[in-house]
Protein backbone atom coordinates (compact mmCIF):
# COMPACT_ATOMS: atom_id res chain seq x y z
CA UNK A 1 0.00 0.00 0.00
CA UNK A 2 1.23 3.47 -0.83
CA UNK A 3 2.11 5.72 2.02
CA UNK A 4 -0.40 8.59 2.12
CA UNK A 5 1.01 11.82 0.80
CA UNK A 6 2.38 14.21 3.40
CA UNK A 7 0.31 17.38 3.63
CA UNK A 8 1.61 20.85 4.18
CA UNK A 9 -0.20 22.43 7.15
CA UNK A 10 0.20 26.01 8.28
CA UNK A 11 -0.96 27.08 11.73
CA UNK A 12 -1.68 30.79 11.68
CA UNK A 13 -1.75 32.67 14.99
CA UNK A 14 -3.34 36.13 14.76
CA UNK A 15 -4.57 36.78 18.30
CA UNK A 16 -2.92 37.93 21.51
CA UNK A 17 -2.46 35.42 24.35
CA UNK A 18 -4.78 35.27 27.43
CA UNK A 19 -7.57 37.58 26.14
CA UNK A 20 -9.16 34.52 24.52
CA UNK A 21 -8.50 30.78 24.45
CA UNK A 22 -7.39 30.90 20.79
CA UNK A 23 -3.65 30.91 21.43
CA UNK A 24 -3.81 27.95 23.80
CA UNK A 25 -6.15 25.98 21.55
CA UNK A 26 -3.95 26.65 18.55
CA UNK A 27 -0.86 25.42 20.35
CA UNK A 28 -2.72 22.25 21.41
CA UNK A 29 -3.68 21.71 17.78
CA UNK A 30 -0.06 22.12 16.63
CA UNK A 31 1.18 19.62 19.22
CA UNK A 32 -1.56 17.14 18.29
CA UNK A 33 -0.85 17.48 14.57
CA UNK A 34 2.85 16.90 15.16
CA UNK A 35 2.02 13.25 15.96
CA UNK A 36 0.86 12.60 12.38
CA UNK A 37 4.13 13.10 10.56
CA UNK A 38 2.95 15.98 8.37
CA UNK A 39 4.84 19.00 7.09
CA UNK A 40 3.98 21.62 9.73
CA UNK A 41 4.70 25.33 9.79
CA UNK A 42 3.63 27.94 12.33
CA UNK A 43 3.24 31.62 11.51
CA UNK A 44 2.64 34.44 14.01
CA UNK A 45 1.18 37.63 12.58
CA UNK A 46 -0.99 40.60 13.57
CA UNK A 47 -1.70 40.40 17.34
CA UNK A 48 -0.33 36.83 17.34
CA UNK A 49 3.17 38.31 17.62
CA UNK A 50 2.33 39.31 21.21
CA UNK A 51 2.44 35.59 22.10
CA UNK A 52 6.20 35.65 21.54
CA UNK A 53 7.13 38.39 24.01
CA UNK A 54 9.68 37.82 26.74
CA UNK A 55 8.87 38.51 30.42
CA UNK A 56 5.26 37.22 30.34
CA UNK A 57 4.11 36.56 33.92
CA UNK A 58 0.49 35.40 33.84
CA UNK A 59 0.47 33.97 37.41
CA UNK A 60 -1.76 36.76 38.76
CA UNK A 61 -4.39 36.22 36.06
CA UNK A 62 -4.15 32.47 36.69
CA UNK A 63 -3.08 31.42 33.22
CA UNK A 64 -0.24 29.20 32.02
CA UNK A 65 2.72 31.00 30.50
CA UNK A 66 2.36 30.72 26.71
CA UNK A 67 6.15 30.91 26.27
CA UNK A 68 6.66 27.70 28.28
CA UNK A 69 4.30 25.88 25.94
CA UNK A 70 5.75 27.45 22.78
CA UNK A 71 9.20 26.38 23.92
CA UNK A 72 7.96 22.77 23.74
CA UNK A 73 7.63 23.07 19.95
CA UNK A 74 11.30 22.20 19.46
CA UNK A 75 10.87 19.06 21.62
CA UNK A 76 8.11 18.01 19.24
CA UNK A 77 10.46 18.68 16.32
CA UNK A 78 8.42 21.60 15.03
CA UNK A 79 11.15 23.71 13.47
CA UNK A 80 9.37 25.85 10.87
CA UNK A 81 8.43 28.83 12.99
CA UNK A 82 7.89 32.22 11.40
CA UNK A 83 6.89 35.69 12.56
CA UNK A 84 5.75 38.54 10.33
CA UNK A 85 8.21 41.45 10.41
CA UNK A 86 5.59 44.09 9.55
CA UNK A 87 3.35 42.95 12.41
CA UNK A 88 6.27 43.35 14.83
CA UNK A 89 7.17 46.77 13.44
CA UNK A 90 3.57 48.00 13.58
CA UNK A 91 3.60 47.24 17.32
CA UNK A 92 7.01 48.78 17.94
CA UNK A 93 8.52 45.38 18.80
CA UNK A 94 12.09 44.33 18.04
CA UNK A 95 13.65 40.89 17.56
CA UNK A 96 15.27 41.28 21.01
CA UNK A 97 11.73 41.30 22.50
CA UNK A 98 11.10 37.73 21.26
CA UNK A 99 11.56 34.87 23.71
CA UNK A 100 12.03 31.93 21.32
CA UNK A 101 14.13 31.11 18.26
CA UNK A 102 12.06 32.00 15.21
CA UNK A 103 12.45 33.15 11.60
CA UNK A 104 11.49 36.79 11.10
CA UNK A 105 10.02 37.08 7.61
CA UNK A 106 8.90 39.99 5.44
CA UNK A 107 5.52 40.42 3.81
CA UNK A 108 6.38 38.66 0.51
CA UNK A 109 7.64 35.56 2.36
CA UNK A 110 4.43 35.54 4.41
CA UNK A 111 2.38 35.55 1.18
CA UNK A 112 4.56 32.77 -0.25
CA UNK A 113 4.19 30.70 2.90
CA UNK A 114 0.39 31.06 2.78
CA UNK A 115 0.22 30.10 -0.89
CA UNK A 116 2.30 26.90 -0.48
CA UNK A 117 -0.05 25.14 1.93
CA UNK A 118 -2.52 22.28 1.54
CA UNK A 119 -4.38 23.52 4.62
CA UNK A 120 -4.29 26.65 6.77
CA UNK A 121 -5.59 26.44 10.33
CA UNK A 122 -6.27 29.86 11.79
CA UNK A 123 -6.27 30.74 15.49
CA UNK B 1 -21.28 67.06 36.71
CA UNK B 2 -21.12 63.39 35.89
CA UNK B 3 -17.81 61.75 35.16
CA UNK B 4 -17.44 58.40 33.46
CA UNK B 5 -14.97 55.57 33.93
CA UNK B 6 -14.46 54.04 30.48
CA UNK B 7 -13.09 50.49 30.34
CA UNK B 8 -11.50 49.00 27.22
CA UNK B 9 -10.71 45.27 27.12
CA UNK B 10 -9.86 44.66 23.45
CA UNK B 11 -6.58 45.04 21.58
CA UNK B 12 -6.54 48.33 19.63
CA UNK B 13 -4.86 46.56 16.71
CA UNK B 14 -7.72 44.14 15.99
CA UNK B 15 -10.66 46.11 17.35
CA UNK B 16 -11.96 49.67 17.11
CA UNK B 17 -13.13 49.99 20.72
CA UNK B 18 -10.19 52.13 21.89
CA UNK B 19 -10.77 54.59 19.03
CA UNK B 20 -14.51 54.69 19.67
CA UNK B 21 -13.91 55.31 23.37
CA UNK B 22 -11.28 58.03 22.86
CA UNK B 23 -13.54 59.78 20.38
CA UNK B 24 -16.23 60.18 23.03
CA UNK B 25 -14.54 60.92 26.33
CA UNK B 26 -15.10 64.27 28.00
CA UNK B 27 -13.23 66.27 30.59
CA UNK B 28 -13.32 64.61 34.01
CA UNK B 29 -13.60 61.12 32.48
CA UNK B 30 -11.01 58.38 33.03
CA UNK B 31 -9.98 55.36 30.96
CA UNK B 32 -9.12 51.95 32.37
CA UNK B 33 -7.37 49.38 30.16
CA UNK B 34 -7.79 45.74 31.07
CA UNK B 35 -7.34 42.25 29.54
CA UNK B 36 -6.18 42.67 25.89
CA UNK B 37 -6.99 46.38 26.22
CA UNK B 38 -3.64 46.83 27.98
CA UNK B 39 -1.87 46.70 24.60
CA UNK B 40 -3.19 50.27 24.22
CA UNK B 41 -0.79 51.23 27.03
CA UNK B 42 2.21 50.63 24.71
CA UNK B 43 3.90 53.91 23.81
CA UNK B 44 4.57 52.41 20.37
CA UNK B 45 0.92 51.82 19.48
CA UNK B 46 -0.31 54.03 16.62
CA UNK B 47 -3.24 55.57 18.53
CA UNK B 48 -1.13 56.75 21.48
CA UNK B 49 -1.34 60.32 20.22
CA UNK B 50 -5.13 60.21 20.66
CA UNK B 51 -4.68 59.48 24.36
CA UNK B 52 -4.83 63.06 25.56
CA UNK B 53 -2.83 63.35 28.82
CA UNK B 54 -5.46 65.67 30.30
CA UNK B 55 -7.49 62.54 31.14
CA UNK B 56 -6.51 59.93 33.70
CA UNK B 57 -5.44 56.58 32.22
CA UNK B 58 -5.16 53.37 34.20
CA UNK B 59 -4.23 49.77 33.35
CA UNK B 60 -4.61 46.59 35.38
CA UNK B 61 -1.09 45.65 36.50
CA UNK B 62 -1.69 41.87 36.44
CA UNK B 63 -2.83 42.07 32.80
CA UNK B 64 0.19 44.19 31.83
CA UNK B 65 2.64 41.82 33.55
CA UNK B 66 0.93 38.70 32.16
CA UNK B 67 1.56 39.95 28.64
CA UNK B 68 5.22 40.82 29.23
CA UNK B 69 4.81 44.56 28.67
CA UNK B 70 7.70 46.15 30.58
CA UNK B 71 7.22 49.57 32.14
CA UNK B 72 9.83 50.96 29.74
CA UNK B 73 7.43 50.13 26.88
CA UNK B 74 4.42 51.91 28.37
CA UNK B 75 3.09 55.43 27.95
CA UNK B 76 4.35 57.52 30.86
CA UNK B 77 0.91 58.82 31.85
CA UNK B 78 -0.58 55.35 32.50
CA UNK B 79 -1.09 54.41 36.14
CA UNK B 80 -0.93 50.67 36.95
CA UNK B 81 -3.58 49.54 39.43
CA UNK B 82 -4.99 46.34 40.95
CA UNK B 83 -8.62 45.16 41.14
CA UNK B 84 -9.24 46.80 44.54
CA UNK B 85 -8.28 50.15 43.05
CA UNK B 86 -10.56 49.36 40.08
CA UNK B 87 -13.44 49.06 42.55
CA UNK B 88 -12.45 52.38 44.16
CA UNK B 89 -12.32 54.06 40.74
CA UNK B 90 -15.79 52.71 39.95
CA UNK B 91 -17.16 54.33 43.10
CA UNK B 92 -15.39 57.63 42.41
CA UNK B 93 -17.02 57.96 38.98
CA UNK B 94 -20.73 58.44 38.47
CA UNK B 95 -20.99 55.67 35.84
CA UNK B 96 -18.90 53.00 34.16
CA UNK B 97 -19.00 52.53 30.40
CA UNK B 98 -17.52 49.26 29.07
CA UNK B 99 -16.23 49.35 25.50
CA UNK B 100 -16.00 45.77 24.26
Amino acid sequence: MNKPKTKKLLFLFRHAPYGSALAKEGIDAVLAASAYDQDLSVLFMDDGVFQLLKHQKPDDIEEKNIINILSAFTLYDIQSLFVCQESLAERGLRNTDIAIGINIVAHNTVSQLLSQQDHILSF
Amino acid sequence: MSNILHTVNKSPFLNQTLKHCLGRIQSGDSVLLLEDGVYAALSSQPWAMLMNPSHQYYAIKADVEARGLGEDKLLSHITLIDYEQFVELSTEHSTVQSWY
